[in-house]
Parts: C-alpha cells; structure tokens; sequence
C-alpha cells in the first residue's frame, strides 16, 4: 500500500480502531460483571440454580462466539430482541466473556483458603462483610493472571463483530483493502495492529500481576 | 427443522470435524518443531519460535486467514480455500501447542532426568524415555482443551467460504428465513462434536495413566 493510500484512509482507520476500543472495553468490563452474577449465584443460589447456571454457561463456553453472535443478530428480532449491529455485539461479548469469567471466578472463590474465611467468622464478620473483604479480594488477586489472559482473548474476538458488520478495526480495513486492492498490505497492517494491541495488554497486565504480588506481601 | 436440511448440517459438521481434527493433528507436529526451537540452544531459533507463538497468539485467526488468504494468491500460490483454510488454522494451532508442550516439558520432575543421567543413559535416551512421554502425559488434557477452542474457532473458515458447519447453518438460514432453528441446531451440533472430543481425550488420559 503506498504512503498517499494509508494518508488518505487514515480517518476511517482511526474511527475503526476507536470503535474496536468501544467494542473491547466495555464489553470487557460487561463480561466481568455478569461473570462475577452468574459465579456469585452459583456460590450462593441453591443447588438448582447451580446445576442450571452450569449447564447454559458451559453450553456458551462450548459453542464458537460467530454462531452465538448469529443467533442473537439474526434471530434475535424473531423473539423481540431487535438490536443493532453494535448493541448485539457487545452484549454477545458480555455474554461469552461472562460465561468464561463466570468459571475463571468459580474457581478463584474455591482457591481461597478455607482457614482465612474461618478466621474472618471467628472474628465475627458476617457472611457479607466475608464476601466483601475476604472472599473478593483474595479471589481478584487469584484470578488475575487467568483474567488477563482472558482480556486477550476478548480483544481478539472483537474481530469476530466485523462478521455481523460492525464498523471495527477488521472490517474497516479489509474495506479498505476491497477498495484499494491492497489486500495483502490491508491485512498486514491489520495484524500488526492486533499484534501490538495484545502484546501491550500482555506487558500491562504483567505489570498489574507484579504491582499486586507486593499488595499481597504488605 | 427438516430432514433434508438436518442431513446438510450434519454434513457440514462432518467438514468441521476433519479440518480441526487434521489441523490439530498437523499443529501438533509443527508446534513440536517450534517448541524445539524455543528450546534450543541457538539464540536466533530461540527468537524465531518465541515471535512466532507471540505473533499467532497475538493476532485474531480471522486476520491470519484473511491475511492467508490473500497472501498466498500473492505470492503465486495457488491452492483450493480448503487448504488455505488448513493451513491458517495449522499455523495458529501450532503456536498454541508449541506453548503447551513447552510447560510440559518445563514440569517433568528434574530427579527424573538426574536419575537418567546416573544411570548412564545417553541425553538422547533420556529425551526418548523420559522426557518426551512424561510431557505428553502431562500436556494431554490441555491438548484436548485446544482441540476444543480450535473446533470452535474453525466456524471462521465460513467467512472464507468454506461449507462448514457454521457456513451450511448460515445457507439455511438465508433460504427458510428460520435463522433459531438453524443456528441452535448448529450450536448442539458443536456441542455434541466437543462431548465426543472432550470424552475421547479421558479415555486416552486414562489409558496413558494405566500404561504408568
């Protein structure tokens, strides 16, 4: 692609890439919340809930996202969900990233020492108070790791969204690339971009696990 | 959901289930090569396998296949979008599988290999009979769980044409205009190919453990 071409697709690029950013980071922090309900609930409700919850989150965990983003474009309208291009796209990323977290949490909960939730009743905290200052802190600072990784995960599956034509990243510039018939330099640039955005989101999550790693010692 | 329409899936699925089982199959041989290279002793084979699992790890497997495919035809290339889709799916597999038998490798207790070099066994003996078949131990159930993320993850080969389950699903579902029925028959279809791969991977897990 020559110098002229990139320069003059430079906008459009850049308004791909902020909706690529709007896409991944609220649909991120989307699917840590509804990951930490849907753990919470199968913690606390019921053993039926429990069994419920397990089985339609594994069967999302156990599904591609492009059929579950399908279901939910095409067929949403035909049961009343009518949502556009972007709507379905982040609320399907909250929903597969939340079914993955919700796991991710469930085992965090369990990997925190019986004996400090003991301490914490001995001490007469209640079951809430537990929650809030034992029970959820301790299984942020387990989890980490494994929910940076998941971040990544979730960044790249925003390149899944261009499919149901949301104006991201991918599909701006394989746009581009039809346009231009620079395919070949449109896919390149596209790669390198995702390559650098997953490797500063490794590195800063690295960080993150070393900043926390002393909040653990203090 | 008719069936006629249900035969048509259920050969879409049967594509699905070759192409990730071949490129599993095929990823586990390349990502052997590139996690010897991560190992190895030369500096620059070092880098070479480490910007390798980095870049495929890094970069979406729709990106990778967009850019195979209009990469290949670029360098002269010509091969059916099957094997494009093949290889896009190898190569990304591969950086994964490199990984994962990298932390095998990395768990095999070192007293096991000391113990090989007491008893004078050759490093390549001890390569050939202790560390290779305790790190494929320990790396299957994690082979098996990439199995399953790259059969899921071949439902990106539909966007490059490739009649595969995800793709039939999608031509179902334009031609009756009944997208829940396709897609949710589509999405048990993938459920029920991960059941059998997920059950398969604990009978050899179990097997592989009696041979202990």
């Amino acid at each position: 692609m020559n110098a002229a071409l990139l320069w003059d697709s430079l906008p459009s690029v850049a308004s791909g890439f902020g909706v690529t950013m709007l896409m991944w980071l609220p649909g991120l922090a989307l699917a840590l919340a509804l990951g930490l309900v849907f753990a919470l609930l199968r913690q606390y409700g019921g053993r039926g809930l429990d069994a419920a919850l397990g089985l339609v989150l594994s069967a999302v965990r156990g599904t591609p996202f492009l059929i579950q983003l399908f279901l939910l474009y095409y067929g949403g309208p035909l049961v009343g969900i009518d949502l556009d291009a972007t709507s379905a796209g982040l609320l399907g990323l909250a929903v597969y990233g939340g079914a993955y977290y919700a796991e991710i949490m469930r085992g965090g909960f369990a990997a925190v020492p019986r004996g400090h939730v003991e301490a914490a009743t001995m001490a007469g905290l209640s079951r809430v108070q537990t929650l809030r200052r034992i029970l959820l802190p301790e299984m942020a600072l387990l989890i980490l790791p494994a929910a940076v990784n998941m971040a990544v995960v979730l960044m790249k599956e925003t390149a899944v969204l261009s499919i149901i034509t949301v104006p991201e990243l991918t599909m701006v510039i394989t746009g581009i690339g039809s346009s231009t018939f620079a395919f070949t330099e449109a896919a390149f640039l596209l790669a390198l971009t995702y390559w650098a955005l997953t490797e500063a989101t490794g590195v800063a999550g690295r960080l993150l696990e070393r900043r926390m790693a002393q909040v653990r010692l203090a | 959901m008719n069936a006629t329409l249900f035969t048509l899936l259920l050969e879409g699925a049967a594509t699905t289930a070759a192409l990730s089982a071949v490129s599993v199959l095929l990823g586990f041989a390349l990502g052997a090569l590139v996690c010897a290279a991560q190992m190895a002793r030369s500096r620059a084979l070092r880098a070479f396998g480490a910007i390798y699992v980095s870049f495929f790890r890094g970069v979406p497997l729709l990106v990778q296949l967009l850019l195979i495919y209009n990469l290949l035809p670029g360098l002269g290339i010509n091969v059916p979008g099957t094997v494009a889709a093949l290889v896009g799916l190898t190569l990304c597999t591969a950086a994964y599988q490199a990984e994962i038998l990298r932390g095998g490798f990395q768990s095999v207790p070192p007293g096991l290999v000391e113990a090989g070099q007491m008893v004078g066994l050759s490093p390549a003996l001890i390569l050939l009979r202790i560390r290779i078949p305790l790190a494929l131990r320990l790396t299957l159930p994690s082979v098996v769980n990439e199995a399953v993320l790259i059969l899921k993850a071949s439902s990106l080969v539909s966007v490059v044409g490739i009649a595969d389950l995800t793709r039939t699903a999608q031509n179902i579902a334009s031609s009756t205009y009944r997208p829940i029925e396709a897609f949710a028959t589509a999405g048990a279809l993938y459920l029920v190919l991960n059941a059998v791969l997920i059950g398969g991977g604990g009978l050899l897990s179990r097997r592989m453990a009696h041979g202990r």
